[in-house]
């Protein structure tokens, strides 16, 4: 079982993990300040054509957006039953209250959830855990000890995933599963620690051996580029950005969430 | 991309001990103490002893990477090629006994280069030792192929290259072979052969079973309880002068089959659980092996042999009734379920208890206490046994597992071979009428071995239907009383299973593994 594996045939595979990341800020910012739909609404058109155009269309509507498409919704949902209510009132029952104002607060909710989380997951799934931190150490020269540290860790998230399995059955043959659900499952849990720990620590037994940590300067055996194809994609995201936040202006929906 | 250099250009390293010791930090006696040694360039030791003689304390020592003071005590002088290990990084290199936890990256070439990307090797110069190092170890697959995707002898061939990649002049392998399957133990010796051969370097290697090493070294070490010099000599002549304490030690000595069952009774098996076309999976709708038929009988014990990913764990899980199966027949007989129906993976948990009791691989895994007197009470108490009841069962337990000096020890902190007696005693607590064990001799000494087997026969004749998952050739031969073989995941999805024998082929009376097709 493992984690994090993405399909090296993936458009946009091989740009430099740091660009991709970077060219999701400017619209996340932008949609950040403001709350209506426009902006919001524009942006997901923007993301859908640039995606398409680029072969990434098929990830938009895969099992690893569906979250997102899902949450979405809900968000807005909760904002249109319980946000705060202006304009005039459509249907009220208790705490619930639909306006006009809670409806277009919902909207532009669920808009943004999209908006800001969609290009986030399809950028993901192109993005391999090896590149991104090489990415982090040599582009933007975070600290080797910390970035491979936290890599080794994910790659052992697969195996406290089986881990977890097994516990279950294992509580199960010892006659403690029919009852107690939270208490048996904080025990299980805490069991998944001990033995993460332990491997934790046989992993970095292994790596200092192999000198990791030693005071020698690191080299790294994968060059990590940053070119021109990485300041294109940095530019569609702030193209992307820019697009969306002069349409909000331009339609005088623009809605600062502090005015 | 081969260099057609020597896959470790560095000089052999020269070790040399002189009333070395090392005490862990937190604990009272020194795990090693007063060692004098001396290893000459390029000998290649097997380093032998029971657990707790400090061997692996050594090992770690030897690489650096037993930590400083805050980790423990040094006392004494241990040099590699006269200076101390953690000031010589790079010119060690350890592989560790567990397969799983020592890959440091998601692709194969990465995990080779990650040791001498550390060193600071010019990427330029990394690519063409990663070739070398892989090739070294016959390990011929792409750069960017998913270490997840390893078998575990290809993992430890894995790790081996890594160490490899690093030209050490001193090679240090810690039970490098106690998790693989036979396949696996001879991939892996092989490459450490060729390794030695080809690179001269010094070369030191714990393991159990002699016989598997005894071709590559030219020394045995043998060290006894807090690191004492017991034997050390040309491998011959400390094998036969010292048979006797290396056995007391636990040692596998070569043909050496520490124990023998005796033939089950002559009375006709009366059977547990019988499959039919059965097809086992871990996740629902992606069967592992198909078309199984086999049968579990009270009083017998069923070996379960097959090579990595035959599916042979996922039907101990499903024998066991804790994985649903995924198609065909299982069916308990009225002797195991009793007022229950035949579906035991229905069965409620607690009804298990005194049915079926399973013991994991991973002892670990089925812990669920601080003390080893209250782990033996979770079953009994499951059962709500009254609390003599209770107290008699679990003391039972204790003094024939040898593990009363145990019993407030906490289980996580024991040793391997008491974890697995543990995790069987906690099981047989409960008393349940048939017995499914994975791996039950896994990495376990010769002492251990012993214990185990005796125990397992005496459940036998006790009318316990015993199911053993395993890859353990001695264990087959000298205890099972069946055997069905899974045979290896075939490249089109139609898994077959593969053909079945009788172990004790001398008594062909008690013999094959009923209905299991060809």
């Amino acid at each position: 079982m493992s984690i994090g594996m993405v399909r090296p045939d993936l458009p946009l595979a091989a740009v430099n993990p740091v660009a991709k990341v970077a060219a999701t800020i400017p619209l996340s910012i932008a949609l950040v300040l403001t709350l209506d739909p426009v902006s919001a609404g524009v942006a997901i058109v923007c993301e859908l054509i640039v995606f398409m155009a680029i072969g990434l269309g098929s990830l938009l509507w895969s099992p690893r957006t569906l979250p997102v498409w899902i949450a979405a919704p809900l968000t807005g949902l909760s904002m249109v039953l319980y946000g705060a209510p202006s304009g005039a009132t459509f249907w009220e029952f208790g705490l619930i209250r639909i306006s006009e104002g809670s409806l277009e607060i919902g909207l532009a909710t669920m808009t943004r959830v999209i908006a800001i989380a969609l290009p986030a997951v399809v950028l993901f799934l192109t993005i391999d855990p090896t590149d991104f931190a090489d990415g982090l150490a040599q582009t933007l020269r975070l600290p080797a000890r910390f970035v491979l540290g936290a890599l080794a860790a994910l790659r052992l998230v697969g195996s406290s995933i089986d881990d977890w399995r097994t516990l279950a059955l294992a509580r199960r043959a010892r006659g403690v599963a029919d009852r107690g659900v939270i208490r048996r499952s904080l025990g299980q849990a805490f069991a998944l620690l001990v033995l993460a720990i332990r491997r934790g620590s046989t992993l970095a037994t292994a790596m200092e051996a192999r000198g990791f940590g030693a005071s020698a300067e690191r080299t790294w055996a994968r060059r990590v580029h940053f070119g021109g194809t990485e300041w294109v994609v940095i530019a569609v995201g702030c193209l992307v950005a820019a697009v969306s936040v002069t349409a909000a202006v331009v339609t005088g929906s623009w809605n600062l969430v502090w005015s | 991309m081969r260099t057609g250099e020597p896959v470790a250009d560095a000089r052999p390293v020269e070790i040399q001990a002189r009333r070395w010791g090392w005490r862990h930090g937190g604990r009272r006696d020194a795990a090693i103490a007063g060692l004098d040694l001396r290893i000459a360039p390029g000998e290649r030791v097997l380093l032998l002893g029971a657990s707790g003689s400090g061997k692996s304390t050594l090992l770690h020592g030897l690489a650096g990477v037993l930590g400083g003071d805050e980790d423990g005590e040094s006392r004494g002088e241990l040099l590699i090629d006269g200076r101390p290990p953690e000031a010589s990084r790079g010119r060690s290199g350890l592989v560790l006994q567990d397969p799983d936890s020592q890959l440091v990256m998601a692709r194969l070439g990465d995990d080779v280069a990650f040791g001498l990307e550390n060193l600071g090797v010019p990427a330029d110069a990394i690519w063409p030792r990663v070739a070398d190092a892989l090739d070294a170890v016959g390990l011929r697959l792409p750069h960017p192929h998913s270490t997840a995707n390893l078998s575990g002898g290809q993992r430890q061939r894995l790790a081996l290259a890594g160490v490899l990649a690093m030209r050490p002049g001193l090679i240090l392998l810690d039970e490098p072979t106690a998790n693989l399957d036979p396949d696996g133990v001879r991939e892996v010796r092989d490459a450490v052969a060729r390794v030695a051969d080809e690179s001269g370097a010094t070369l030191v290697v714990i393991e159990h079973r002699v016989s598997v090493w005894l071709p590559v070294v030219d020394r045995v070490v043998v060290l006894g309880q807090g690191g004492r010099l017991i034997a050390d000599g040309r491998p011959a002549d400390v094998l036969s002068d010292r048979g006797g304490e290396l056995r007391a030690a636990g040692v596998w000595l070569p043909t050496d089959v520490p124990w023998r069952a005796h033939a089950p009774g002559s009375a006709p098996p009366e059977p547990l659980m019988a499959t039919a076309a059965l097809d086992v999976a871990r996740v629902p709708g992606d069967p592992v092996q198909r078309g199984i038929d086999t049968r579990v009988d009270a009083g017998r014990i069923l070996a379960v042999t097959g090579p990595n990913g035959a599916g042979k764990s996922t039907l101990a899980l499903t024998l066991a009734g804790l994985v649903r199966p995924d198609g065909g027949e299982l069916a308990a007989r009225a002797a195991l379920a009793g007022d229950l129906g035949s579906e035991p993976w229905r069965w409620r948990s607690r009804d298990l208890l005194t049915r079926i009791g399973t013991v994991f691989q991973n002892p670990e895994h089925q812990f669920l206490t601080g003390s080893v007197r209250a782990e033996l009470e979770v079953g009994p108490r499951a059962l709500k046994l009254s609390s003599r009841e209770r107290t008699t069962r679990v003391d039972r337990m204790l003094d024939a597992l040898r593990l009363d000096p145990l019993a407030d020890a906490n289980p996580f902190t024991l040793s391997g071979g008491e974890k697995r007696r543990l995790s069987v005693a906690t099981v047989l607590a409960s008393r349940p009428r048939m017995l499914v064990l994975d791996e039950p001799t896994f990495g376990q000494d010769a002492n251990t071995w012993r214990e185990l087997a005796r125990l397992i026969v005496e459940l036998r004749d006790e009318g316990v239907g015993v199911v053993a998952v395993t890859h353990d050739e001695t264990f087959v031969e000298a205890v099972a009383d069946t055997r069905l073989v899974l045979a290896a995941p075939s490249d089109d999805g139609d898994e077959r299973v593969g053909s079945a024998s009788a172990p004790h082929g001398d008594s062909a009376s008690q013999g094959t593994q009923r209905g299991v097709r060809a």
